[in-house]
């Protein structure tokens, strides 16, 4: 083989491996991205129907309910906002998992308005919220921040403790 | 007092340092052999100051000096001693520190396994080390201090996250940490030699030992992280594709393709600028994973809320890392056109195709890894990129690059003919097909395609690797250290493979609900469950159930979960039993009190997993011993030259051809 035919072979070689895995990775970029959407956004109907999506919020006092028999577990995920949605699972609640904490969980909405959790975290230090989390819950859709029982609450500001 | 000399031990080092980075340097372009002979005292001298400062600092944590803050911060009295000792590198500041250390540990060693490397090149490679340790020094001293004292001392300090407290986490940084900081040799090596401007396969020699080393290291020092995630984050999984264990991935994989292109250089004077590049790679990617780790700008287990001004200087650290050595990298580029030609079908073909498909993994992670972050940084939303992401593309690019793998231990290099290599791989070939159908169908519970490709990939290149030793004809006894350290690590690579596919494809996890007296089954095991006990540990209570493990009425095992809870402000901690087996972990993992005399459980039955870490141990074994052979310790014993011959021929008035080596 001439010198420069090998060298147009290398060349369309590496096009073609580099082609292939360009798409693969945005495939596997599209099918595999998990939003983090707060109750509010939920409830807004931001959220395509169907997807997996990530729920993030603070979890409601006194709100977690568990089964007599199974290993099911419900609860209400909040935000500051009085948005509220309930969600359930059957996986074990993680370590940190505290009501009136943050958590984030992985799932869909089924028929009945409820969150279907397959995963749910809760970050690993007692005192640190994720920032992502933050940032989310802070975003101010509606004014009027009242609590469900009237009560005013404090928005969640950056670097505030939860 | 001893805290004030650790400080003052470490501002010391990082005046060596200072010295280290600049004098031999300077010296070595300017012929001033006094200069140049600084560089090995200077690299000794910073390694006794820095160890002498983080001896101080370990000093503080063993006798409870909770007057330094970080102490107070990371330790209390109530602790083990061993764990007290660890706590020194469980966070931010102290892990710098060891990092710091680590590196002029290489250094020194560089300095004193010199022999063969003349004079003029070592002094440059330690110089580049010394400016490395500079700014890391730097970075400790302005940012993160771990001397700094509280005025209002503390009775007692607080509680080192119990997550920490383990015995893979005594191990587990500084391994992962010697494997970073060891790719700053590789760098250092690369650099020294483009500012030489001699490029040939002498500097690639020296450098491929130290490489594989580093490798070994990140090798060890990942799987040991991957174990301790195993049993100590308490839900059984072995990798999550969590942004910190990418950081940790990346420079592996590109040390890897190193590893490959450096005995390209060596041996065939081809790939010389791709590997120079690598070597930047490598070590710019062991700085991004300390950026990405220590800024606080992921969401991750790993890390800690910490302050961006750590985060904005390894920014600017690796900028100028990354900046200057490409600049220098233009300088030398018409230098490192490739001697060597090689046709299509070749052993240098094979790398080829293995460091692309390497690197394109490497692309791919860090897309995935800093995706979100673009993504936030656009205000497009906040996404998390999953697991499912890197599997859909890493298995496929994985599964060309075993098939390659296996070929290219037959392949010749510059030009070889694709009848002669199926003339050769056919038997092992044919054989792992056999394997990869048959034993599913034999022994496994269902019939998964996907295991017959693992199958096939982990049988392929462990038949081929040792098909290749018995092909040389040679006595298994003289076969060089680097050809056996090659086939073992492909073997170690080849059992990683077969269990994760076993693992992943074949375990069984189910949470359950327990009351005291029920059992659940799974996979033939029936896990009863006799109730919960309180638990006394040093520094911890505990809820400890017990699990009796049966198979067909025969006892097997009775597995101890705990639900730990260190006190204060510490979070709840879950310690998972185990039994541990050559095919297969049985895991119990204790959740929360469910009422009544209810638990809820995470049962596993996770068969081959152990092999996922005895491949790694495999991996890192074979590279040790390829960094053994004789073949680079001849090379010093020949190229010992006299210092005032190589400084006098740097007096020559044409400095442009004259700052060779």
């Amino acid at each position: 083989m001439k010198p420069r035919n090998k060298r147009v072979m290398f060349v369309v070689l590496a096009l073609v491996m580099v082609g292939a895995a360009s798409a693969l990775i945005s495939t596997a970029m599209k099918g595999n991205l998990n939003y983090l959407y707060a109750p509010e956004q939920v409830l807004a109907g931001e959220v395509p129907e169907g997807t997996v999506f990530r729920l993030g919020g603070l979890v409601k006092k006194d709100s977690l309910k568990r089964s007599e028999t199974e290993l099911e577990a419900r609860f209400i995920v909040t935000d500051n906002r009085g948005n509220e949605i309930t969600v359930v699972t059957h996986n074990i609640l993680p370590d940190l998992f505290q009501e009136e904490k943050s958590q984030v969980s992985r799932g869909k909405m089924n028929d009945k308005g409820e969150f279907i959790a397959e995963e749910v975290l809760a970050k690993h230090d007692s005192e640190y919220m994720p920032a992502e989390l933050k940032d989310v819950l802070a975003k101010e859709h509606t004014p009027a921040p009242v609590n469900v029982d009237g009560s005013e609450i404090k928005n969640m500001t950056k670097g505030q403790k939860i | 007092m001893i805290p004030e000399i650790g400080h003052f031990a470490l501002i010391l080092a990082l005046s060596v340092a200072i010295v280290q980075g600049i004098f031999p340097l300077w010296g070595s372009l300017t012929a001033k052999p006094q200069w140049i002979a600084l560089a090995k005292p200077a690299a000794y001298g910073q390694l006794l100051f820095m160890v002498i400062s983080f001896a101080c600092l370990v000093y503080a944590f063993v006798v409870n000096d909770f007057s330094v803050k970080y102490t107070a911060n990371n330790s209390n009295s109530q602790m083990p001693t061993m764990f007290r000792v660890s706590a020194v590198w469980g966070a931010h500041e102290g892990s710098l520190l060891l990092w710091a250390m680590i590196l002029s540990g290489w250094g020194a060693a560089v300095a004193f396994f010199s022999k063969g490397i003349p004079p003029i090149m070592l002094s440059r490679v330690l110089s580049i080390m010394g400016l490395i340790g500079v700014g890391f020094m730097l970075f400790v001293i302005v940012t993160s201090n771990p001397f700094e004292r509280l005025l209002q001392i503390p009775l007692e300090g607080r509680q080192l996250n119990p997550l920490l407290q383990d015995f893979g986490l005594i191990i587990h940084p500084p391994m992962l940490y010697m494997g970073y900081v060891g790719l700053s040799v590789a760098f250092s090596f690369a650099m020294a030699a483009m500012i030489g401007g001699k490029l040939d396969a002498s500097w690639v020699r020296w450098a491929r030992p130290w490489t594989n080393i580093a490798w070994v290291f990140l090798t060890l020092g990942i799987a040991l992280g991957s174990w301790w995630a195993y049993y100590e984050l308490g839900w059984g999984g072995w990798w999550f594709w969590d942004p910190v264990e990418n950081a940790s991935l990346m420079p592996w994989i590109v040390g890897t393709a190193l590893i490959h292109s450096l005995a390209v250089t060596e041996k065939r004077a081809s790939f010389k600028a791709w590997t120079i590049l690598l070597c930047i790679l490598g070590f710019s990617l062991s700085l991004l994973g300390t950026f990405l780790v220590r800024s606080g700008v992921l969401t991750s287990v790993h890390s800690f809320a910490s302050d961006p001004g750590r985060g904005l200087f390894i920014l600017i650290f690796l900028l100028v890392v990354i900046g200057s050595s490409l600049i220098l990298f233009s300088f030398r580029a018409h230098k490192l056109r490739s001697v060597g030609s090689f046709s299509l079908i070749s052993r240098e073909s094979g790398l080829l195709v293995n460091n692309v498909i390497l690197l394109v993994m490497t692309a791919t992670v860090l897309l995935g890894t800093l995706y979100p972050l673009i993504i936030d940084a656009l205000g497009a939303g906040k996404i998390s990129v999953g697991p499912p992401y890197f599997n859909f593309v890493m298995v496929p690019l994985a599964l060309v690059l075993f098939s390659v793998m296996g070929l290219g231990f037959f392949l010749r290099w510059k030009k070889d003919s694709i009848e002669r290599v199926l003339k050769k791989v056919w038997i092992p070939l044919a054989a792992s097909l056999v394997i990869a159908f048959v034993l599913p169908l034999v022994v496994a519970p269902e019939f998964n395609f996907k295991v017959v490709l693992g199958l096939f990939a982990g049988s392929w290149i462990t038949l081929a690797a040792l098909m290749w030793v018995v092909s040389l004809g040679r006595s298994p006894f003289k076969l060089p250290l680097a050809s056996w350290g090659s086939v073992i690590a492909h073997i170690g690579m080849a059992t990683t493979v077969i269990g994760i596919t076993l693992v992943s494809l074949y375990d069984t996890e189910k949470d359950v609900r327990l009351e005291k007296g029920q059992s659940y089954e799974m996979a033939g095991y029936k896990f009863a469950f006799e109730g919960v006990e309180g638990h006394q540990g040093k520094n911890y209570t505990a809820n400890r159930a017990t699990m009796t493990i049966t198979q067909d009425g025969k006892h097997i095992t009775t597995v101890h979960p705990e639900k730990r809870d260190y006190g204060r402000d510490a979070m709840a901690m879950t310690e998972a039993g185990i039994d541990a087996g050559f095919t297969r972990d049985l895991f119990v993992a204790l959740g929360e009190p469910l009422g009544k005399d209810a638990w809820s459980f995470r049962i596993y039955h996770k068969p081959f997993v152990r092999w996922i870490w005895l491949g790694a141990i495999l991996m890192g074994f074979g590279g040790f011993i390829a960094a053994l052979d004789k073949r680079y310790r001849r090379m010093r014993k020949i190229a010992v030259e006299p210092i005032a011959d190589n400084a006098g021929k740097k007096n020559q008035p044409k400095p442009a051809s004259g700052v060779t080596i």
